[in-house]
């Protein structure tokens, strides 16, 4: 029970079907704070869709989440995200015709308060909140390395930078917990280091816990603290990056699927 | 701190210019150098404004919120319709006219406001072309309502609505208008609804209640529809319902698509220049449409995003440009 | 024992009315579903409002309206004319799909709206130049009796265009699940690159998706003016406005789904006429429309689409 209190998120038999095929079925998961874990499986094993469940995409037919010992269960996605979950998404999802520093201060918006009024007669707390967002907004690109492309239009940038300003987006948002749903998707060796360390350096400055979506192996043996298999919606491994790489059910999984 | 004081001074700038815009109008007015046709050319600018005012409101969803509305008229006609019986009641209890224009305004405002959010609370669950027709539905209910009301006339023409939309005031009006959805556009709002139209599923994940900023911006788009139709009752001074039907709001969109989606520079230029087409084009009425819809084809075909795409037009871009042909104009700089 | 009868002359009365309503009703819901289908065809494929179907309706009318004396004189039976309608309305349609939507078609929906929007006010405005303001009437098409029924008046014709509708709806049905032509028009919407590979011309299938939607339209322009016999400018856009709610409230891209939801929309449209308030009939009709799109935007028929995240 105490431990539930201390993890940033704890999920408990959560399930959906969709019209009788269970996609996710007795999903259990407890992250402590500025934990990194993994999450991996085949193709169609159902990692996206607990990637929509956490994030209020669908609602769960089954089971509970917990963000800090509160319930979710229900809520919609953005009341997610104000209650700390941010996400990046498989395939990119920038507001394509804003510049990159306009798609981090979007994701600013639910922290910002001026009114209507404010914002119609340019009143001070607008001049105010909005350049704190432009000093703030800049601070994190330079974290992801896009300092120096904030006035970039964001669907002209670079596929590696399209991904790691997402991820600068989601961390506008103030979360706890964030949730990679494969972010080293199509990028080169060079661009997957890079991004290696940005995760490692947001987990330790923003004191953040992170839930990984990936394909890349190397990549979540190498930064994932504990790692979880799902293949159809079924938990079949749990455990150290040393303890999945030599477990029998995981090797089965994946035989034959290696050329995905 | 200085590119904020920059801000100001370009409004301040824009004001200016504004202003003088106005006095050169007046002196042309004043002056009688159009003699006989002075009232003529202050009646279309009359139309060109509220007909601004319309356009620039539904470019708020068509172009910012990327959604249609199809009856757009409808809630301009809430707006005519409701000042116009305000009025009619106020008329005789000793209120000077501006007061009462302004009464007008602000109700035809509001009661089209109240309109927009309880036809966009349910509408707004739809996007693109289901929207677009529950808004043509929602139009035609509101005019068949009209039309059934006896208070407005009962289907038959309102006439006898007080002569309150003077060319200076409806100039006045249609300035600070445009100006409110500018200040809207250029905010957290603003930048809000641009989002949406962009991806509302990553500004759902970036902690955006979707719902209440599609609602927001419908309420606010129909309250200055309203406004513009307040102005129109009072310009006009008698109505029919059938006079706000669905090809009054196609005629808008329509303005607004060629003027260009997500540019109020080009939803002015595009409500002026087709408020006085039809004053010059009075012996080929029937082909006005026609070539409407021909230029529309053709933006859709060649230039989908209209003709001034997202560029807005600044006075201080322009100046500076003037005189520092060297220095760059940076782009973004604030202005309508 | 006078009370008695007058009771039941009474109940005779109303009877009568009713049937006599319910066959109206039935008569307007097969024009719409006519229309609806042309509706539903064209959304199914390709995604897309045709705003301008309805104005293949006004056509077919005023190509009803020039033919009919032609047939007349040359002795031929005037529903004839209907094939010339045909002929017009798909050369109408399949310009217009070729013309206007196909360059604009990889540009989104929303520039495809409007350019369907656009086409249905060049149509309407082009025919307003052309055949000008005033509405035309379109000669008799069927000089038919009215049957006594219970006391009610009904016309065979409203028989027959009901007859036409549930046959063509179970032709097209037919042809599109067991034709190859149908099972590409049911494969192009599911993936057009898929359906590509697959060999099936794409924009072939397009092309004969708007020509049967037109054709379809000139079939409803005949049940039209036979019930109605006027053509006007205006016609299709509202006549294609509750068309589609027909489509909707039936289940877009559904065949049946075009002809229930049709034979609903007219049929309340006339109950309301008659029984409720004769004034609101059109706002009712519109209130369906919202109704059934906030409850179940997908109809009664119809299967969800939903966007993948």
């Amino acid at each position: 029970m105490n431990k539930a209190e201390q993890s940033v998120l704890k999920v408990a038999h959560l399930g959906i079907a969709f019209g009788g095929l269970k996609a996710v079925n007795d999903f259990n998961i407890e992250i402590g704070k500025s934990e990194l874990y993994g999450l991996i499986g085949p193709n169609g094993a159902g990692k996206t869709t607990v990637f929509n469940l956490l994030t209020g995409v669908y609602e769960p037919t089954e089971g509970a989440i917990f963000l800090n010992g509160e319930k979710m269960n229900g809520k919609k996605t953005h009341q997610m995200v104000q209650a700390g979950i941010a996400r990046t998404f498989q395939n990119i999802r920038l507001f394509k015709k804003m510049t990159a520093l306009e798609n981090v201060k979007v994701a600013m918006n639910m922290s910002m308060k001026y009114s209507l009024g404010s914002a119609i007669f340019r009143l001070p707390s607008y001049w105010k909140e909005e350049s704190e967002v432009n000093i703030k907004a800049k601070e994190l690109l330079e974290v992801v390395n896009l300092g120096d492309k904030a006035d970039f239009i964001a669907e002209n940038l670079p596929y590696g930078q399209q991904r790691r300003l997402e991820i600068a987006r989601a961390l506008a948002t103030g979360m706890k917990l964030l949730l990679l749903d494969e972010p080293a998707a199509g990028m080169n060796p060079t661009e997957t280091a890079e991004l290696l360390d940005i995760i490692n350096v947001i987990r330790t400055k923003f004191n953040i816990s992170v839930l990984l979506i990936e394909h890349d192996m190397s990549l979540v043996m190498k930064i994932c603290e504990k790692i979880q298999v799902i293949d159809y919606g079924v938990t079949i491994a749990f455990g150290t990056p040393a303890e999945i790489a030599n477990n029998p059910k995981v090797i089965e999984a994946y035989l034959g699927k290696e050329d995905e | 701190m200085n590119k904020i004081q920059n801000k100001k001074w370009a409004y301040i700038i824009n004001f200016i210019g504004i202003c003088i815009l106005f006095s050169l109008l007046m002196i042309l007015f004043n002056s009688g150098i159009l003699g006989t046709s002075t009232n003529y050319v202050k009646g279309i600018l009359t139309t060109a404004c509220y007909t601004i005012i319309m356009v620039a409101s539904l470019n708020l969803l068509t172009g910012f919120m990327g959604e249609f509305s199809l009856g757009h008229a409808g809630f301009m006609s809430v707006g005519a319709y409701s000042s116009a019986i305000i009025t009619n009641m106020l008329v005789d209890k000793g209120i000077p006219d501006i007061i009462l224009f302004v009464i007008a305004l602000i109700v035809g405002g509001f009661a089209a406001a109240i309109t927009g959010t309880l036809v966009g609370i349910p509408a707004l669950r739809l996007r693109g072309d289901y929207l677009a027709i529950v808004t043509i539905a929602f139009a035609e209910i509101i005019r068949v309502a009209f039309t059934n009301f006896a208070i407005t006339g009962g289907g038959r023409t309102m006439s006898g609505i007080t002569k309150l939309s003077k060319f200076s005031w409806c100039f006045w009006v249609m300035v600070i208008c445009v100006t409110f959805m500018y200040m809207y556009v250029r905010s957290r709002f603003g930048r809000t609804v641009i989002a949406i139209r962009e991806d509302y599923i990553a500004s759902a994940a970036s902690g955006i209640n979707v719902t209440f900023y599609k609602v927001l911006t419908f309420t606010i788009s129909a309250f200055f529809a309203g406004v513009a139709g307040a102005m129109y009752a009072h310009y006009m001074t008698a109505m029919i319902p059938t006079n706000f039907s669905f090809m009054y709001s196609a005629e808008f969109l329509t303005e607004v698509i060629i003027g260009g989606t997500g540019s109020l520079t080009g939803s002015i230029m595009g409500a002026i220049f087709l408020s006085a087409l039809p004053e010059l084009m009075r012996d080929f009425s029937n082909y006005r449409m026609l070539a409407y819809s021909v230029v529309l084809l053709l933006v859709m075909i060649f230039k989908p995003s209209g003709i001034f795409g997202t560029y807005e037009f600044s006075l201080t871009g322009a100046l500076s440009r003037l005189f520092h042909k060297k220095e760059k104009g940076k782009g973004g700089a604030a202005d309508e | 024992m006078s009370y008695v009868i007058n009771i039941f002359r009474k109940i005779g009365v109303g009877m009568a009315l009713f049937i006599q309503s319910l066959v109206n009703g039935l008569n307007q819901g097969a024009i719409y579903a006519l229309i609806a289908l042309g509706y539903t065809m064209v959304y199914g494929i390709i995604r897309m409002i045709n705003f301008a179907h309805g104005d293949f309706i006004m056509v077919g009318s005023y190509t009803l309206f020039y033919t009919i004396p032609l047939m007349i004189r040359t002795g031929m039976p005037p529903w004839m004319a209907v094939f010339i309608a045909i002929g017009v309305c798909i050369i109408v349609g399949v310009s217009v799909e070729v013309i206007a939507y196909r360059p604009v078609r990889k540009a989104g929906s929303m520039t495809a709206l409007i350019t369907a929007l656009a086409m249905s006010l060049f149509l309407e405005n082009l025919a307003m130049v052309v055949f000008g303001a005033n509405p035309k009437s379109v000669t008799a098409i069927f000089n038919l009796p009215a049957l006594n029924f219970l006391g009610a008046k009904l016309q065979v014709k409203y028989l027959i265009t009901l007859g036409i509708g549930l046959v063509i709806m179970i032709a097209l049905q037919l042809f599109v699940k067991y034709t190859k032509l149908g099972k590409g028009m049911r494969a192009v919407p599911q993936d057009k690159q898929a359906a590509t590979l697959m060999g099936i011309k794409v924009n072939n299938i397009i092309t004969i998706t708007f020509a049967i939607g037109s054709a379809l339209a000139a079939v409803a322009a005949l049940m039209y003016c036979s019930t109605y016999p006027r053509a006007t400018t205006d016609m299709g856009s509202m006549m294609g406005l509750k068309a589609f709610i027909a489509a909707v409230l039936g289940g877009i891209g559904s065949i049946p789904g075009a002809m229930i939801g049709g034979l609903i929309v007219g049929l309340v449209e006339i109950l309301v006429k008659v029984y409720v308030a004769p004034s609101w009939y059109e706002a009712i009709t519109y209130s369906l429309l919202i109704i059934v799109l906030i409850v179940k935007p997908t109809g009664i028929l119809g299967k969800n689409i939903g966007e993948k995240v």
